[in-house]
């Protein structure tokens, strides 16, 4: 079992048909299998032990990923964002490495392709590591998360069918190449024998562009990128979108509003909510596009809420809600949500997270409701406990951000002498608009009790987000603990 | 007899079928076009019984009545999957909406 198999399925059915796009130039499947197969060979007489990528989405992306399985060899790619140092100290942990980076991604690539030799037949055990992803450190030093062979197997044959995409299909990827979101997007569109779109730094106008221009089909996008193809649509009258058919969101918390307003403003687009780990193979809950169609319309409170929950398991896993003692909670109690599944890995380089029995704490908090949903409230390291009193920070941020003048906030527990932790919150205020702290402390009084008052708000022009749009609440905290 | 295990490869010994073990253990009568599979590295022979000749179909998953073994189908040949004499049936797919 290789996550290569996908590639080579898709080239033998249609060797002719375009994988990739991106820039001027279009990559068939038979030639992306070439150029896996090349690179695969320069691997192995490399002698790296590791393949990384250490830059933008391009074409060498795909070719280093199922070059690298090719030659039974781990693939590891690093954000390229990260300082020269962060970037070091990875490189460090993968040696010896091939690495692909802007200087040489266009040799690497031009050479792969034009490899005419006998290809090896890859090696084919299903518990080699296939992907092996720095987990994005919004706290502490990056734990090395392994997805072996047999857990991205097992999430390609549980979620797509093979060659499901027609000729004409498009998905537009513009999440980074060292995301697991990224990673799940050149596999899907592989084995579906669609054509990836690939667009190396998200600008929403770029992005309205390449749909429109390369008649994009599908797309995912992280919440902060939604809100921001929305902004830029409704401020450009000319911006259209005939070809797209659907789009996906996941990797944070998409606010309510948002999804409202996508869902009012495409009404043919079919809308589809994934939720998903690096250490699950990407998605593990979905809320499909009827789930959101019946919510947008609906009166009865318990459906409409659905636009806030992630969704139902995938037929192939199974989650659980449990409490501090691992006591398995019914519906509509909060705890931790437990995985189970054929492509949860739950395990790190460092040490393995996931149970005996196949069920892996995944750190976040949430409920099922009576009817399966899953609704997800913060992680459980972010949990605030004041005086012995656990507080969610989410429910707070939510009151707060339910002022008009309120654009965002984020909450969080700093040390107190007294309490142990106390609440306190960094709030950006809209453009041209002022509010007291007592204002703002005299709703949460209101709406909720007395001690999830934040003791502490400060304003700030902007809150910190990683480039998937996650909340660095670490740092946040660090800069209200001062 | 074929010794099964996930994640193994195996081949037709009379027509182009190939086949990835998705789940499925132990020692199996495991057969293509008729005739028994054998490892994927290995030369197989004999010829295309005519009762199992409606085919494989490559990306199709197939399985055992009991769901016991799972195969995907990664080449397409002539021959038709079995479980001794007994056809294995398509697992039909599950349509999920597009998360990625």
């Amino acid at each position: 079992m290789n996550i290569f198999t996908l590639l080579k399925m898709s080239a033998e059915c249609f060797p002719d048909r375009i994988a990739l796009t991106s820039g001027d130039a279009h990559i068939s499947y038979g030639e992306l299998l070439q150029a896996a197969e090349g690179a695969a060979e320069r691997f192995r007489n490399s002698g790296c032990k590791y393949v990384s990528v250490i830059d933008v989405s391009s074409p060498a992306v795909p070719i280093a990923l199922f070059g690298a399985a090719a030659a039974g060899l781990p693939y590891v790619p690093i954000n390229y964002r990260l300082t020269v140092d962060e970037i070091q100290a990875l490189k460090e942990r993968i040696e010896p490495a091939y690495i692909v980076t802007e200087d040489n991604r266009d040799n690497f690539i031009e050479e792969s392709l034009a490899f005419d030799g006998q290809a090896q037949e890859p090696p084919e055990d299903p518990q080699a590591i296939a992907v092996q992803l720095f987990t994005s450190g919004t706290t502490g030093k990056p734990k090395a998360a392994v997805l072996r062979h047999e857990n991205l197997m097992s999430y390609i044959l549980g979620s797509v069918e093979f060659a499901s995409a027609d000729e004409a299909d498009a998905s537009l990827v513009s999440v980074p190449p060292y995301h697991i979101a990224g990673i799940s997007a050149v596999m899907s569109s592989i084995y579906t024998c669609r054509r990836l779109v690939q667009l190396p730094n998200f600008d929403p106008v770029e992005w309205l562009r390449l749909v429109s221009e390369e008649r994009v089909t599908t797309a995912f996008v992280v919440p902060t990128m939604l809100s921001r193809i929305i902004e830029t649509m409704e401020s450009q009258s000319t911006a259209r979108m005939p070809s797209l058919r659907a789009v996906a969101y996941g990797g944070g918390k998409m606010p309510v509003a948002v999804i409202r307003r996508a869902l009012e403003l495409f009404p043919e687009v079919a809308f589809t909510n994934a939720y998903g780990l690096t250490e699950t193979s990407s998605t593990i809950t979905l809320l499909g596009p009827d789930d959101h169609k019946l919510a947008l319309a609906s009166t009865d409170p318990l459906i409409r809420k659905r636009l806030g929950s992630v969704g139902k398991p995938l037929p192939t896993i199974e989650v659980q809600i449990r409490d501090d003692d691992g006591t398995v909670l019914g519906s509509n109690l909060a705890g931790e949500v437990y995985v189970r599944g054929g492509q949860v890995s739950g395990e790190y380089l460092e040490r393995k997270a996931v149970q005996d029995d196949g069920w892996f704490p995944t750190r976040d908090k949430g409920y099922l409701d009576e009817f399966g949903y899953l609704y997800l409230d913060g992680r459980a390291d972010d949990v605030i406990v004041r005086g012995g009193e656990n507080i969610s920070p989410g429910e707070i941020e939510d009151v707060l951000l339910a002022h008009d003048s309120v654009a965002d906030a984020c909450v969080v527990g700093i040390p107190d002498q007294d309490w142990g932790e106390a609440v306190a919150a960094a709030v950006v205020l809209k453009q041209g608009v002022q509010v007291n702290v007592d204002e703002l402390q005299t709703l949460v009084r209101e709406q909720m009790r007395s001690s999830r008052v934040p003791g502490q708000i400060r304003f700030m022009q902007e809150l910190p987000y990683n480039d998937m749009g996650k909340l660095l609440r670490r740092v946040v905290k660090e800069q209200l603990s001062q | 007899m074929l010794v099964l295990k996930p994640g193994a490869r195996l081949k037709s010994a009379v027509c182009d079928t190939e086949v990835m073990v998705v789940k499925g253990s132990g020692e199996v009568d495991l057969r293509c076009g008729g005739a028994s599979m054998v490892n994927a590295t290995e030369q197989g022979e004999g010829q295309l019984n005519a009762d199992f000749s409606a085919g494989s179909l490559v990306g199709k998953r197939y399985t055992t009545e009991d769901a016991a073994i799972e195969l995907l189908c990664t080449k397409a040949g002539e021959g038709s999957l079995s479980l001794g004499e007994a056809p294995l049936g398509i697992k039909q797919a599950q349509t999920l909406p597009s998360s990625d």
